[in-house]
């Protein structure tokens, strides 16, 4: 089962390395993982997709929680929250599959971010299984070059994943 | 306090005043000479050693026996690495520790320079926290962080790594008074529902059993525990790292548990209704096989970390807390009430009778008997361990009466770890007699600090157990491996006595059970660092035994 779990940490130099070194000491897998500032320029959020059951879950938020830099950890549970990936893919395309191409783009409301002669570069926002669904289909005429974003996310409604005030 | 101007050096110095420091366990060399240069006239004690190993081993030894934190320094490159081993003990069994190291100065970093080692690197999975200092004027925060880190909490090693150039470089001094640790706020009082939950199972319980371990020890809370099992009339086991925590004749204790544990202790935890886990991290050694652990038991955890709780078991009432503050809690809630353990009580008293801790007593000269003359002749004595089957002698049969008064590497299991350990708690404790119960093979780990003990004058006892093997992994072979002995005969090696002697110490023999009780008056009178070379017998095994793996009701005796 995956869990998708968002951390707060001091926005400081070694903080990720020491996050991603606890996942692998603990024998944690890691499946996707995102690093950014968050609104506050000291704080930076990591979201990190971790498969295993609750047991290895609450392990995690707890060992999590053990670092020094770590500020907050949160699940984030998949039916209250949204959650997208980016990717930008590189289409072998010619001249006769390049229309077909651009429209499961727009099926896709995807965009096209580069043309060139013989290929497009498309960008693709969404949650997991939009990018797969696209990935496969575009894979028909030939896919050059992937890059992906791993996922972040974030609570529906008014719920805030945020430094605690006191 | 006004700022004052001062090299980086220096201020680390100011800061080791402002956190009380006064010995340092050390080793310098090239990235640390400006710091060396401050101690030449600093207030503070400094312990030079042999090898950066003792100086970390030494740190630890001093924060157990004191409750300090415990503090080495050693140069960059190999000077760190030579730590690692102490930090990882350290860290292992929660000891409080700032380690301080030399780093290349901060152009060089990354340069593979010489004697260059990325320490924070290293020692990140065996540090609580470690810091690398990138300017000058976070020295002062620095320090104050990292003390406040490893006394606090579960305690733990921080590693502070120093570039030359930030030791040279002025600053204006000024040590903060306050902490913001946004991360960092561990946990004292235990939660007042979970602290009433708890206290109804032990009022319900009839067959309740303390199991306890360091956290006990490391939170001043030996009072508060024996008060409460006292007024529950239930039974306490300690785990190695929690020998002392209660005292070994107390008509409640049944010892120490898990794969050397008593038969008593072992049957007493399998066959409880309620444990009241203090202090504990439901380690392999201490469980066996942890499906067939303490079947009918509700389990009642206390630790100050969240993350040991339900780690290995499932726990009924967790309560995160500091021990002291949750054990005090509670006692107002059962310290009234009337207990059902009297039939438990019994059962205990039968099986104790039944399955006493022992050993054969013949004419030849034991290890366990020389563990018992200690005990009896240096009661208040403060035992430091190696690590093997001198290790459990030392747990099983002395008697202990006083918290803090037996340090072992208990949970990274260091051979070579005793004797600098026996002398930085000897520094903390020069009043207590201390003594290393040592191995022939372990001792030799780090024997070299025989020179050290002697340059500073620092008394300790080594009484090294010597069976000419390395005793536990042999053991193991017997029992295990077909009586291969592949690789543990340390036979006709070293002559100890000598040894001690040269390196200006005072050497001791004994070789039959009469000698016994002489040389260890002998080495306690003459007030000098001193090696007692027991020459016992060789294939003496430690019993009981669970093995590996096993529930641990399942127990071997051993010859």
């Amino acid at each position: 089962m995956k869990h998708t779990v968002a951390v707060l940490v001091e926005n400081k130099p070694g903080v990720l390395t020491r996050v991603a070194g606890l996942f692998s000491r603990r024998g944690f897998n890691i499946e996707s993982l995102a690093v950014g500032v968050t609104e506050n320029a000291d704080t930076s959020r990591i979201t990190i997709v971790v498969s295993g059951d609750d047991h290895v879950l609450e392990q995690v938020e707890k060992q999590l929680n053990k670092l020094i830099d770590v500020i907050r950890v949160s699940d984030i549970p998949p039916d209250e929250s949204v959650s997208r990936e980016l990717a930008l893919i590189k289409v072998g395309v010619d001249s006769t599959t390049r229309a077909e191409v651009m429209q499961i783009v727009d099926v896709f409301r995807a965009k096209i971010v580069d043309v060139g002669i013989k290929s497009l570069v498309v960008e693709v926002t969404g949650d997991e299984s939009k990018i797969k669904a696209m990935e496969q289909l575009l894979r028909q005429f030939g896919i050059r070059e992937m890059v992906r974003t791993g996922k972040i996310a974030m609570n529906r409604g008014a719920k805030v994943v945020q430094v605690e005030k006191k | 306090m006004t700022k004052q101007k001062m090299p980086g050096a220096r201020a680390v110095i100011e800061s080791l005043y402002c956190e009380g420091v006064e010995v340092l366990f050390g080793y310098p060399g090239g990235q640390v000479l400006p710091l060396y240069d401050e101690l030449y006239d600093a207030n503070v004690r400094h312990i030079l050693v042999r090898h950066e190993q003792a100086a970390a081993h030494a740190a630890d030894g001093f924060a157990r026996a004191t409750g300090k934190v415990g503090v080495c320094l050693a140069t960059s490159g190999p000077g760190a690495t030579n730590l690692v081993t102490g930090i990882a003990t350290a860290y292992m069994d929660s000891v409080p520790m700032v380690a301080i190291t030399g780093q290349v100065p901060r152009s060089l970093i990354g340069n593979d320079a010489f004697q260059e080692a990325n320490i924070t690197g290293i020692t990140l999975p065996i540090t609580k926290h470690n810091y690398l200092v990138q300017d000058t004027n976070d020295i002062p925060r620095i320090f104050k962080e990292a003390f406040y880190i490893a006394r606090t909490g579960r305690p733990g090693p921080v590693l502070i790594d120093i570039p030359k150039d930030t030791q040279i470089e002025a600053i204006d001094f000024e040590y903060p008074e306050k902490i913001e640790l946004r991360g960092y706020k561990p946990t004292y009082a235990g939660n007042e529902q979970q602290v009433k939950k708890a206290a109804s199972l032990i009022l319900k319980a009839e067959k309740p059993i303390f199991y306890v371990g360091g956290g006990i020890i490391f939170s001043n809370a030996t009072e508060e525990l024996r008060t409460l099992a006292e007024g529950i009339m239930a039974p306490v086991t300690t785990t190695l790292m929690g020998m002392s925590a209660f005292p070994s004749a107390h008509p409640l204790s049944v010892g120490m548990l898990g794969m050397h544990g008593t038969r008593y202790a072992n049957y007493a935890i399998q066959e409880s209704d309620l444990i009241i886990a203090v202090g504990v991290r439901f380690d392999d050694r201490v469980t066996g096989k942890i499906s067939a652990f303490a079947p009918n038991a509700k389990i009642i955890h206390i630790d100050i970390d969240p993350a040991e709780i339900g780690k290995n078991v499932r726990v009924d009432v967790p309560i995160v807390g500091d021990a002291k503050n949750v054990l005090k809690a509670l006692l107002k809630f059962v310290k009234q009430e009337q207990v059902k353990t009297d039939a438990w009580n019994k059962k205990i008293t039968a099986w104790k009778k039944e399955f006493p801790l022992t050993y054969k007593k013949d004419k030849l000269l034991r290890p366990q008997f020389v563990v018992e003359q200690i005990s009896e002749i240096c009661p208040d004595a403060i035992v430091v361990t190696e690590v093997g089957q001198n290790q459990m002698w030392a747990a099983q049969f002395f008697n202990f009466r006083n918290p803090r008064t037996f340090i072992s590497s208990g949970g990274l299991g260091t051979m070579g770890y005793g004797f600098p350990a026996a002398m930085g708690a000897k520094v903390g404790k020069p009043e207590s007699t201390v003594i290393d119960i040592a191995g022939d093979g372990s001792f030799q780990m780090n024997s070299q600090e025989l020179a050290t003990v002697v340059q500073n004058d620092i008394p300790v006892i080594v009484a090294i157990l010597n069976n000419g093997f390395l005793g536990m992994v042999r053991q193991w072979q017997e029992l295990f491996f077909n009586r291969r002995y592949s690789e543990t005969c340390l036979e006709s090696s070293v002559d100890f006595v000598k040894l001690a002697e040269a390196y200006g110490a005072l050497g001791l023999r004994a070789t039959k059970k009469s000698d016994v009780k002489d040389v260890i008056e002998e080495a306690v009178k003459s007030g000098r660092p001193t090696v007692i070379d027991f020459v016992v017998e060789r294939e003496e095994n430690v019993s009981p035994m669970v093995p590996a793996g096993a529930a641990i009701n399942e127990i071997l005796d051993l010859e």
